[in-house]
């Protein structure tokens, strides 16, 4: 203990701490290996990565699989270091640990500009890692996995590969040097081998090196090539276990109605009739709602309905244009944030012919094919819970608040998400299940959504509102001031986790204040709305509204200054990958040339989370509508570790995005969100889908994650396209308020 | 009540309103077949009936007339259709859950159109959402599934 006390030093703890002193030593201990409590006999834990057995290796990739193909890479990253053929292993999710805390979560928050690769700024991107460290947070999002992962999960493969040799050299009695390993053997001078599974025994007592050398690229087996997606098989099948698939003997079927007024709790109820039901278990009250239990999915549908719930009212203002007047009354408000000022932009703007516009952009629901949903069975003084979480460790810290009980009797089981895009962040409805399950103890519960639930109940993106002035003098642009108002969705999203922050909310600027266009006067300012509808992250976050807004003005002002809008943004750019991407998307989509009567193309750029991406979309006027024909991305990921995954990220993000600047609009009429299902939010079709070219650039200084960057130029560079056709300058999203499309 | 799946008969044992999807998953225990919407909109919960695609979450069981074919019942991980096989050699899923409905879809097509246009594409496929935007590639593999049983 005096050792220990005598190596104490505080770092940073009344900013994370809340005023407990975190040790140096915590801080650069590891993790327990979760693991070790959780094999079975004969199973040896290498790394909190690695499982050797008799019967096979197993890696653990802790990182959800919600489409991204993460499951396939993190192995990748392990198997190239362990030398295992990655289609001979298992992988699995893993339990729910802090070990697997997610290194990158508070990278964004510290606010450093994508450009700065200064010594400073990355010092301080470390040190957001210590504090992603001590918070504990295994959490997918951000398009951190692979940036967290890239040299840890190596690393796991590497160390492992290293204890495996020793265990081998102590069993043949010859020096570890002398040995080599491949396709999951080690291998003697004399060509004596022995697998890998042999060796878990031997391998128990070894201490695996926590710096282990890494192989070059060149040596690279798997990484930087396209991989089969190991989920692929299953989800072609219909064999892939997502959480609402779970099946347990004597399980019961719940469904729940919570208060559409959303934050408002129950005033009184009737539940006779429902109890009435033959079907009906039992009506047990969670937060804000009731849940019903019955023999089936369907049955449980029905018999919510028959509650009679009288609900508190909406605890904001209960239609779309007051929300919209609250957001702009926060424009009178003392800045939130503002992140960037260069030079005087009011002396600019106090002379001559200004732009001056408004954009304005609606809640976005997340819509995920897969409606929220759990599986949780309590008893004997244990609880499992199997659900399709971006943060199981959140479900951990649920799941110990509601039943009291010890994380050693919790077991988190992370299957399969039908789609996440940030919503499966949240855990309002893996409470519910809980809730059911103590009220039910003994019987498994599988608790299911309706659709109409899961879209009224979300945690939106934010309404936001943009105001722009802007100036062009001498033909180049000569000021730019951004206003950008939404309310906090990062804060918002701590404070459900009980973590109150005071600060600036970094998602209502996101990518915006760091853009690295060159204007002399440049300033960018947000402002924090009242709350209204509960709000979060959805796919790319404050990107998502931010760039329409900037790519947007910018068209205007290459428009106002009669200059080409590739050429104006290159003009603007001496960053070297992002200048790559608007060349290389020129390139690919034939920008400038000539195009028939009825079409047109636009552009747009933006660089979110580290990725520099370019976009050109272009249309055509069927006579019944706009159809967006083809769309063209190039994205600079820096490294690329599986190209035709990274194709399907990005080309995922632009449907996404197109989705969202086309239709999407979430709309609230007397408290209440208006659209209820596919019918009144519906997504792109399959006839509305564009083609899209996609080129994967390699110059950034970092290698990133692409799950979000490929969604935020969408919009913009449809819009800037409609102008093209047009001249038509849409500044409100969606788009089909203003122009039909098919 | 009597139904035959992927060529079994099954007795099952609900209220004959409640939709084919609910009877395939929670009673039978063919969870292949996803909820996505309960309204007909999303196409998540496609199957067969006599050959023909049907919305199994707005199919009330009691008026099935004839056989069901679920994802289960068009090829297994070890023997894939040619439909799925065209769906992984594409590596079309992402998030995976509208897959196995845009797979029934996609192989009804196919059987009664074996060489479908883009347009004919976009006919059969348009009642499929798909939230992550694998479009490009369904339309891929539904050409490449279409060679692969035109040539064999």
């Amino acid at each position: 203990m005096g050792k220990i006390l005598r190596r104490t030093f505080l770092i940073g703890s009344a900013a994370v701490g809340g005023g407990v002193a975190i040790g140096y030593w915590q801080v650069t201990k590891p993790y327990p290996n979760p693991l070790k409590s959780r094999l079975k006999d004969g199973e040896t834990a290498l790394t909190p990565y690695v499982i050797v057995a008799k019967d096979g290796v197993t890696i653990v990739a802790p990182r959800s699989e919600m489409g991204q193909g993460v499951r396939t890479t993190l192995a990748a990253l392990v198997a190239e270091e362990l030398d295992v053929d990655l289609n001979a292993i298992k992988v699995i999710n893993g339990p729910a640990s802090k070990a697997y805390y997610n290194s990158m979560l508070m990278e964004e928050a510290a606010g450093q500009a994508a450009t700065d690769v200064s010594a400073g700024a990355e010092r301080m991107r470390n040190a957001t890692k210590v504090i992603a460290k001590i918070m504990g947070s295994q959490a997918t999002g951000g398009s951190t996995a692979i940036p967290d992962a890239f040299e840890r999960m190596r690393s796991a493969g590497a160390a492992a590969r290293i204890v495996l040799t020793k265990a081998a050299a102590k069993s043949l009695g010859v020096s570890a040097s002398e040995l080599t390993t491949e396709n999951g053997m080690v291998i003697a001078a004399d060509g004596t081998s022995i697998a890998y599974t042999e060796l878990a025994g031997e391998a128990a007592n070894i201490k695996p090196p926590s710096n282990p050398p890494l192989r070059e690229k060149s040596k690279w087996r798997y990484l930087g090539k396209s991989l089969d997606r190991l989920d692929m098989v299953e989800k072609c099948t219909g064999t892939a276990e997502y959480a609402i698939d779970v099946r347990l003997p004597d399980m019961a079927y719940a469904t729940v109605r919570v208060n559409c007024h959303l934050g408002a709790g129950v005033k009184s109820y009737d539940a006779s009739k429902a109890k009435a039901r033959a079907d009906v278990k039992k009506v047990v009250p969670v937060k804000n709602g009731l849940a019903v239990v019955s023999t089936n999915t369907w049955n449980a549908f029905q018999a919510v309905q028959d509650l009679e719930i009288e609900w508190e009212p909406a605890p904001y203002p209960v239609n779309d244009a007051d929300i919209v007047a609250s957001h702009r009354a926060a424009f009178d408000d003392k800045p939130d944030s503002q992140k960037r000022k260069d030079g005087d932009v009011e002396a600019v703007l106090a002379e001559g012919d200004i732009i001056e516009t408004e954009y304005l952009v609606p809640y976005l629901a997340h819509a995920t094919m897969e409606p929220m949903n759990a599986v949780a069975h309590l008893r004997d003084g244990k609880l499992d819970l199997w659900v399709g979480t971006q943060s199981p460790t959140r479900c951990l810290d649920v799941a110990k608040d509601l039943t009291g009980l010890d994380e050693d009797d919790i077991d988190i089981h992370t299957m399969y998400l039908g789609g996440g895009f940030g919503r499966r962040g949240e855990i309002d409805f893996v409470a519910q299940a809980i809730e059911v399950a103590k009220a039910m103890e003994g019987t498994p519960i599988k608790l299911v959504w309706s659709r109409e639930e899961d879209m009224c109940h979300d945690m939106y993106r934010p309404l936001t509102l943009a105001r722009f002035r802007g100036a062009i003098r001498d033909g180049k642009p000569a000021a730019f001031d951004m206003h950008v108002a939404a309310s906090a969705a990062a804060i918002d999203a701590f404070e459900r986790q009980g973590m109150n922050l005071n600060m600036a909310d970094p998602t209502i600027t996101q990518n915006a204040w760091d853009n690295p266009y060159k204007i002399d006067n440049y300033r960018v300012t947000g402002y924090r709305a009242k709350k209204a509808l509960p709000v979060g992250f959805w796919r790319s976050v404050g990107a998502s509204q931010n760039a329409f807004f900037q790519e947007c003005a910018t068209d205007e002002l290459a428009n106002a200054a009669n200059a080409d809008p590739l050429q104006f943004r290159l003009d603007m750019l001496d960053h070297e990958p992002s200048r790559k991407v608007l060349e290389a998307v020129a390139e690919m989509s034939g920008w400038g040339g000539a195009l028939p009567e009825g079409r047109a193309r636009g552009i747009a750029y933006y660089l979110s989370f580290g990725v520099p991406v370019a976009e050109v979309i272009e249309i055509v006027d069927t006579g019944a509508g706009l159809k967006v024909d083809k769309a063209f991305v190039a994205a600079d990921v820096g490294l690329a570790l599986d190209p035709r995954n990274i194709e399907a990220q990005l080309q995922s993000g632009v449907i996404y995005g197109l989705t969202a600047a086309i239709q999407g609009a979430i709309t609230i009429e007397d408290g209440v969100v208006k659209q209820k299902n596919f019918n009144e939010y519906d997504a792109m079709r399959m006839y509305q889908a564009p083609s899209i070219d996609v080129r994967i650039l390699e110059n950034g200084p970092h290698i990133t994650g692409v799950g979000e960057p490929g969604l935020p130029p969408a919009a913009p560079a449809l819009a800037n396209a409609i102008f093209a056709l047009s001249g038509k300058r849409i500044r409100e999203l969606p788009l089909n308020n203003s122009i039909a499309f098919i | 009540m009597q139904l035959t799946i992927n060529g079994k008969n099954h007795e099952v044992d609900v209220d004959p309103e409640t939709p084919l999807l609910w009877v395939l998953r929670d009673e039978v225990g063919l969870t292949g077949t996803k909820f996505g919407c309960g309204i007909a909109m999303c196409g998540a919960c496609t199957v067969h009936v006599n050959g023909q695609p049907r919305r199994s979450c707005s199919l009330p069981v009691k008026l099935v007339d004839g056989d069901i074919t679920t994802i289960e019942g068009i090829g297994t991980p070890d023997a894939m259709n040619a439909v799925q096989e065209a769906w992984v050699e594409n590596q079309v899923a992402q998030c995976g859950f509208c897959q196995s409905g845009q797979i029934m879809t996609a192989a009804a097509l196919l059987s009664m159109n074996p060489e479908p246009s883009d347009d004919d594409i976009d006919r059969a496929m348009s009642g499929n959402i798909c939230r992550c935007g694998t479009y490009p590639r369904i339309r891929a593999a539904v050409h490449a599934a279409a060679a692969k049983m035109r040539g064999a």
